[in-house]
């Protein structure tokens, strides 16, 4: 596909992207509807895969309905109750509040702890990718010593348990005083995803076209000229999906933040997680808090999904 | 690309003098240092400031260093001529990386072995001593054979499940293959700790005279059971555990393995329908074989996830009721008990345990490559 574009137009070879992306989808919505009509009488075996479907989205749904229908109950209905009553007796708006949100906001300390992962979570993607993109580009595009060995080391590195580089890490912050900071934070996620990071981009970014860099190149602009005005706006799509699972596995992760961060100052997972030490059996906190914790992800779910996807699966495939 | 001469026409003027250059080289190294020195001094310690200030401040030293850092070491490199430019820039875009990897996983897991050979406090070497606990200690010997479930049931079970729903809704109109695929893969955004406070919910358990909130215990009591305290049925409430951990990769096993079925040639399909074989048959003799290398891949994928996870039984149980699994019991070794030596060890046992599949995977990758 690149080769038959040349380097000269780069948005040509995007938009054959998309093209492609069309008649794939046109492809399949063609073949579904036309298998959905052609078979319309309804076999047993038919109803019995309907019902398996069926199962498996009320089991896929439902226990997180539960929670959400819960956290806007009030305490006494929650007890009283069980959630798929409130749904039930919809019309009782008696046992409908936003109370619960309000405690655990403000009492339990989930507006702070909010903050808090934002404030971790949003250097925690950008370092990473920053990195990894520069790296990514040296090692596709310059020459230098060692970049082959660079390499293998990146991607061997991908398998190693983020738990193998725990303890020593500790003993190093706990040395100089970095447990419990956001920069230690930082740079803890940012060490954990770059090999993530690099491999990604680096596949992303050594499959632009030679010849649109080797322009480049001849009309004198610089590796950082090259990187930051043709590369990185390029990559845009490859970085945002890396982005948006970097997002959520850091927003979503509780094991670096207990390491390294502590209770001391709260985010969402760690303070969910001593909610339910501390009271495990007191409902309209924990459901409002695991939904406030639950939000901004699904919220990137329900409006990036396309991203999301392209994100969760190329950060899965290799982890 | 004329877009780069013509972008970098403006700049080349006050770019192209030399002192210039030197002042700006100079100039933004400070300032990076400054952004990034002060910062940290700044979040050492954030109490008493506002949640805004400490927001405002911690984003701009977290995004903005990043990038001065790069923009001040990339002008310094400029200061030379083009040739030796050209020589240093690489290893200026790479150094960061490179570094922080050296620091954060490949010393680290250098030491974590070394470690794992020593004692609690990393004072006294005990030679195998660590390992010979995880391999004969009664209680480790339940973790090892807790782990042993979940690593056989969570990548069997969301792969199996995920296949047959990617296949179904197939067939069904897009409209609806989209809307159960959305549901089914939705818990993919939910964090381990949501997840685990979700199903906690459901298997919640009340004594018998009291109304039951928790959605399995209400199903198995209008049948006219009596409620069960789920989590504390030993062993069977692994299974409840390894539920979560299913229930959460599906999603994933299904979105990977959708493209792939839809990837499968619809001539042999049709072929085989013609020949008379019924849609089981098809499923097994020709979508099955067509995904095989896939689902390897999402079944080892899944593998190593699991391997990893230890939120699930840290927020659900804390390993109590005998649920803990390796990843859950190495934290709580290192980080509760404080017992670097064995916690090393467990680390260390998760590491060779990915090894085999990860050559596995990485032959895939090089197979799917070379074709």
């Amino acid at each position: 596909m690149s080769e038959k574009n040349g380097g000269s137009n780069t948005q040509g070879w995007q938009l054959q992207a998309v093209e492609r992306q069309r008649q794939i989808r046109k492809h399949a919505a063609e073949s579904g509807s036309f298998l959905g009509s052609a078979r319309a009488e309804m076999t047993l075996g038919k109803l019995a895969v309907r019902l398996f479907v069926l199962v498996i989205v009320l089991v896929w749904t439902l226990p997180t309905l539960g929670v959400l229908v819960s956290s806007l109950r009030t305490p006494a209905a929650i007890n009283a109750t069980g959630w798929w009553q409130g749904l039930f007796r919809f019309f009782e708006f008696e046992q409908w509040t936003l109370s619960n949100y309000r405690h655990v906001l403000s009492a339990d300390r989930m507006d702070h702890a909010f903050f808090n992962s934002l404030l971790i979570t949003i250097p925690a993607t950008v370092i990473p990718i920053s990195m990894a993109a520069f790296a990514a580009f040296s090692i596709a595009w310059l020459r230098f010593h060692g970049r082959e060995i660079l390499f293998v080391m990146i991607v061997g590195l991908l398998v190693v348990p983020l738990q193998m580089a725990l303890i020593p890490v500790l003993q190093v912050y706990t040395r100089y005083g970095i447990t419990g900071t956001f920069f230690g934070m930082w740079l803890a996620h940012t060490g954990f995803g770059l090999p993530l990071a690099t491999y990604i981009l680096y596949g992303y970014i050594s499959s632009i076209p030679k010849s649109i860099l080797e322009s480049a190149h001849a009309d004198g602009a610089t590796p950082w000229l090259t990187f930051t005005r043709l590369v990185l706006p390029l990559s845009i799509p490859a970085i945002a999906s890396f982005a948006i699972f970097q997002f959520l596995w850091v927003w979503n992760d509780l094991l670096v933040a207990l390491v390294f961060f502590g209770t001391r100052q709260p985010i969402v997972t760690t303070r969910l997680a001593e909610l339910v030490g501390s009271r495990g059996h007191t409902w309209y906190v924990l459901t409002a808090g695991a939904f406030v914790s639950m939000v901004l992800p699904l919220l990137i779910f329900f409006s990036l999904q396309r991203y999301f996807v392209r994100g969760m699966m190329a950060g899965a495939v290799k982890g | 690309m004329s877009d780069i001469t013509q972008q970098k026409a403006p700049f080349s003027s006050l770019t192209d003098r030399y002192p210039m250059r030197v002042l700006l080289a100079f100039g933004s190294l400070a300032v990076t240092i400054a952004i990034l020195g002060g910062g940290a001094a700044f979040l050492q310690d954030v109490r008493g400031v506002s949640y805004i200030g400490i927001a405002g401040v911690g984003l701009f030293v977290g995004v903005v260093g990043i990038w001065a850092l790069f923009y001040s070491l990339n002008s310094l490199a400029e200061l030379f001529g083009p040739g030796v430019r050209d020589r240093i820039v690489p290893y200026v875009f790479v150094a960061p990386a490179a570094l922080t990897l050296g620091f954060y996983i490949l010393y680290p897991a250098v030491r974590t072995v070394w470690l794992s050979f020593l004692s609690r406090r990393g004072d006294e070497f005990v030679g195998l001593a660590n390992y010979e606990y995880i391999f004969t200690n009664p209680a480790m010997l339940v973790v090892l054979r807790n782990t042993l479930l979940w690593v056989i049931f969570v990548p069997l079970m969301a792969t199996v499940v995920g296949l047959l729903i990617a296949v179904i809704v197939d067939r069904f109109k897009p409209r609806w293959e989209k809307i159960v695929k959305s549901l089914v893969f939705m818990p993919m955004a939910i964090s381990f700790v949501g997840a685990s406070i979700i199903w906690r919910f459901v298997y919640y358990f009340r004594p018998a005279h009291l109304e039951q909130l928790g959605l399995l215990n209400a199903i198995v009591t209008a049948l006219g059971g009596d409620p069960v305290a789920w989590i504390t049925i030993r062993p069977w409430n692994n299974f409840l555990l390894i539920f979560i951990m299913i229930w959460l990769q599906t999603g994933f096993a299904m979105v990977i393995l959708s493209a792939s079925v839809k990837g499968v040639p619809k001539d042999l399909l049709d072929a085989a329908r013609v020949d008379g074989a019924g849609e089981l048959s098809v499923f097994f003799n020709v979508t099955i074989p067509y995904v095989k290398g896939t689902i390897l891949v999402v079944m080892t994928t899944i593998l190593f996830m699991v391997l990893k996870i230890f939120d699930v039984v840290y927020v659900t149980t804390s390993g109590q009721h005998g649920t803990h699994i390796v990843a859950s019991r190495m934290y709580q070794e290192a980080f509760v008990y404080r017992n670097f030596g064995r916690g090393s060890a467990l680390a260390v046992f998760l590491f060779v345990v990915v090894i085999p599949f990860m050559v596995r995977n990485v032959q895939h990758i090089r197979e799917a490559r070379s074709q």
